[in-house]
């Protein structure tokens, strides 16, 4: 294959990022990112202050390594279902991108939700997109010195309220705020407030798109999720092509262009700063917001709606209707994901619903291997940690099994406060000859002494030489 | 810095870092100015398989601030910090310094729960839940390793909770236990008890003192010549607390029952520590352990009302 000549010239190995403008734009899409704003929002600032008994409802006490979730009470070693929280998040990602693209980027991810608020704020104070780039290129002036820093104040308001909310989960809110008042939040306190609002501050006010291109690992890898199947937004540039100016009454087929009036709104209105018509590019986020604004366009002209629009690939090579490519989100891909992802909730939810509420760890005493004591009686010591995951007082009763005349010779029993962990030593005594020397197993059964649920630990017993 | 040997070594380290840094500093000058040919359809020119391209995705400027941000941050952090070779920073910090400060701190926090023990008297404490609760911890933290989770000890490691005591069962002397430490001292007596046979003799007699299966003859034999041992362990061989020499007409043996172990007891000697506790422990903790102790073994006074 000869090379083709391409013109060449000088660049620099560093790119200066192009501020974008995004134009407002309103339509069925916009009201579902508006929509996914105000539900994810609302659950963010306002689950800290919701109140569960003498607590609050979600709170994560990282100095006492507990994990409060309403009713839960959550130990480190709960963690597996942090995996299983992580892993139904991930296969959720995979179906939701198989089915329509990058529906998490384009609605409900932090960083887009965050900087469509940052927008509105901006848009509020220096107006939209034109207005916008005219008071960036204007000289210093009072009023842009004024309308600059006003936005600016906003933001940082706004931006330090979510860093105050986010450490509102890790210490109770109520208290933090009253710390605040008293000015007595503690060192740590301060820099995550500041750390997490200045990391809103900076994504959702200055970072934005480079984020979703330089930062996110999403972006590069959707591509294995995507297939010909997948609804993404797109430009149909049959219908389209080729674009064109024209009068508002004129027949554009005999002026031979599509329906494309050029008029540049989708690149315009775009937070990544794409035109749309050039095909699916990586910087594409699926927020449909130049599927909303090209049908205001159409509307206009009364042509049909959906130049732009979610469509597959099939559908648009193929021309199939919507309902032809309905039937194809039923395929291989589909299914597998979503069973998956019904599999593992399924076994996370059961598990849940399922675990005893508490844990108990069994560890042989480190101080001696056996010992005789009284009538020639062979004793073996070990240590209970009991966590007692309710928040009220329980007992405990302990037993042990495995050896024949294996007997608990300490306290049969325990109680450990609400939400505490407790060591307890343990002592089993078998009669003298009652097993040759070496270790036998034996099981540790530790239950409620009110209730059903009970735990069974493995661990040996040794009788010396 | 005792790990290196020579000076050299810290000199060669810092002179790595700084070299590194610079070098981060002058890589990061050259990119940036350097202009390459670039191609109008935006690709690098480079085709690998026939027909793949490489597009030209330059690194964002902002990226190459971020870069700065981290060089900056590091110059400022050797300056203050510990890190350049073995120099320490210039505010002093150390871990070992932070851990002290945490400690203190901790010790200041917790102060106020351990002032309500501290008026009490030990067998008060012993009698308290919140008081024994605290007692348990710091017991399975701190003494639980040697005397075991149930404070019945192992071979060498005494029982703490029965009524035997080395050193004396009362609070004062628990405290003082705790507090300082103690050296168990048994020295080798074979030479005063006189022949291995004269010994052996003694070991029997000696198991006699507690009723164990002895040998009556070995042990009459024997008697005569307790006379070396009973300057400590007493004429009647029950031990005297204030020496730590331990009682021996109990069936309790520390180290061992039986004539093997008493020989071997009597020619070798033995010297066990207790280590004190009073650099880990602060006073109002030792009270409260104290009295988790003294409360294994004792009955405790109930809470005046």
């Amino acid at each position: 294959m000869s090379e083709p000549h391409i013109a060449t010239h000088e660049v620099s190995l560093y790119a200066s990022a192009r501020k974008i403008y995004p134009r407002s734009v309103s339509g069925v899409f916009a009201r579902w990112r508006w929509a996914l704003v105000w539900i994810t929002q609302i659950v963010f600032y306002g689950m800290p202050w919701l109140e569960w008994g003498q607590r609050q409802a979600v709170v994560f006490d990282l100095g006492a390594r507990r994990f409060y979730i309403f009713g839960l009470v959550l130990y480190p070693q709960d963690f597996i279902y942090m995996t299983g929280l992580l892993v139904i998040s991930a296969l959720s990602l995979f179906l939701f991108t198989a089915l329509a693209g990058r529906l998490w980027c384009g609605y409900a991810c932090p960083q887009t939700v965050y900087t469509e608020i940052f927008l509105w704020i901006e848009r509020k104070v220096e107006g939209d997109r034109s207005a916008r780039m005219r008071l960036d290129n204007a000289a210093f002036s009072l009023e842009k010195f004024v309308k600059k820093w006003f936005k600016h104040l906003l933001w940082i308001m706004f931006a330090m309220w979510t860093g105050f909310t986010f450490v509102g989960y890790f210490t109770p809110i109520r208290e933090l705020g009253m710390e605040f008042l008293q000015t007595r939040m503690s060192s740590w306190e301060v820099f995550w407030v500041f750390f997490y609002g200045f990391a809103t501050y900076g994504n959702a006010g200055f970072m934005r798109e480079q984020v979703c291109k330089y930062m996110c690992p999403y972006a590069r890898f959707q591509s294995a999720m995507f297939d010909r199947d997948t609804m993404i937004v797109s430009y149909d540039p049959g219908r389209g092509e080729p674009r064109g100016a024209r009068a508002r009454l004129a027949d554009h087929r005999a002026q031979g262009l599509g329906k494309c009036v050029d008029c540049t709104l989708c690149v315009q209105v775009c937070p990544t700063g794409i035109d749309i018509r050039d095909g699916l590019q990586y910087e594409c986020i699926g927020c449909g917001a130049c599927a909303d604004v090209c049908d205001t366009v159409m509307d206009k002209l009364a042509y049909p709606r959906g130049l732009v629009r979610y469509t597959t690939q099939n559908g648009m090579t193929r021309g199939w209707t919507r309902a032809q490519m309905l039937r194809r989100t039923l395929r291989p891909r589909v299914l597998v994901y979503t069973a998956v992802l019904l599999a593992v909730s399924l076994v996370v939810a059961f598990g849940l619903a399922l675990r005893t509420p508490f844990k108990v760890d069994v560890v042989r005493d480190r101080a001696s291997l056996a010992r005789i004591v009284d009538g020639g009686r062979i004793e073996n010591v070990y240590r209970l940690q009991i966590m007692n995951a309710t928040e009220a007082v329980q007992r405990y009763r302990i037993e042990a099994s495995g050896i024949a005349g294996l007997a608990v010779h300490s306290d049969a029993s325990a109680e450990v406060g609400p939400a505490e962990s407790r060591w307890v030593a343990l002592r089993l005594q078998i009669p003298f000859d009652a097993m040759p020397p070496g270790s036998h197993p034996v099981r540790i059964d530790v239950g409620q002494a009110d209730g059903d649920a009970h735990v069974s630990e493995k661990s040996v017993f040794i009788v010396p030489r | 810095m005792s790990d290196f040997t020579s000076s050299f070594w810290s000199g060669y380290v810092a002179l790595l870092t700084i070299v590194g840094i610079v070098g981060c500093l002058v890589l990061l000058w050259v990119t940036a100015r350097k202009k390459v040919i670039g191609q109008a359809d935006n690709t690098t020119g480079h085709v690998w398989d026939e027909d793949l391209r490489e597009m030209n995705n330059p690194l964002p400027i902002w990226w190459v601030g971020l870069f700065i941000i981290t060089i900056v941050f590091a110059a400022v952090y050797l300056v203050f910090y510990p890190g350049l070779g073995s120099r320490d920073g210039s505010l002093g910090w150390s871990s070992a310094a932070q851990h002290k400060a945490e400690l203190e701190q901790a010790r200041s926090e917790l102060e106020p729960l351990y002032q309500r023990f501290a008026a009490m008297p030990v067998e008060q404490v012993a009698g308290d839940a919140q008081g024994m609760a605290i007692g348990e911890r710091l017991f399975m933290n701190n003494c639980a390793q040697c005397h075991g989770s149930d404070a019945r000890g192992s071979k060498g490691f005494p029982n703490l909770a029965d009524a035997d005591w080395l050193h004396g069962g009362s609070p004062e002397k628990i405290t003082e236990t705790i507090t300082r430490g103690r050296n168990g001292n048994m020295p080798p007596m074979a030479a005063a008890v006189g022949t291995p046979e004269d010994v052996k003799n003694v070991a029997h007699y000696v198991l006699s003192l507690s009723g164990s299966p002895h040998d009556s003859l070995r042990a009459s034999l024997g008697k005569s010549k307790f006379g070396a041992c009973a300057a400590c362990h007493g004429i009647d061989g029950k031990g005297n607390q204030t020496l730590g020499a331990p009682n021996l007409t109990d069936g309790i043996w520390l180290h061992g029952w039986g004539e093997n172990a008493i020989v071997n007891m009597v020619t070798q000697g033995k010297v066990n520590q207790m280590p004190a506790q009073e650099d880990k422990l602060t006073p109002a903790q030792i009270h409260v352990l104290a009295a988790y102790v003294w409360g294994l073994s004792n009955k405790p006074a109930r809470a005046a009302p």
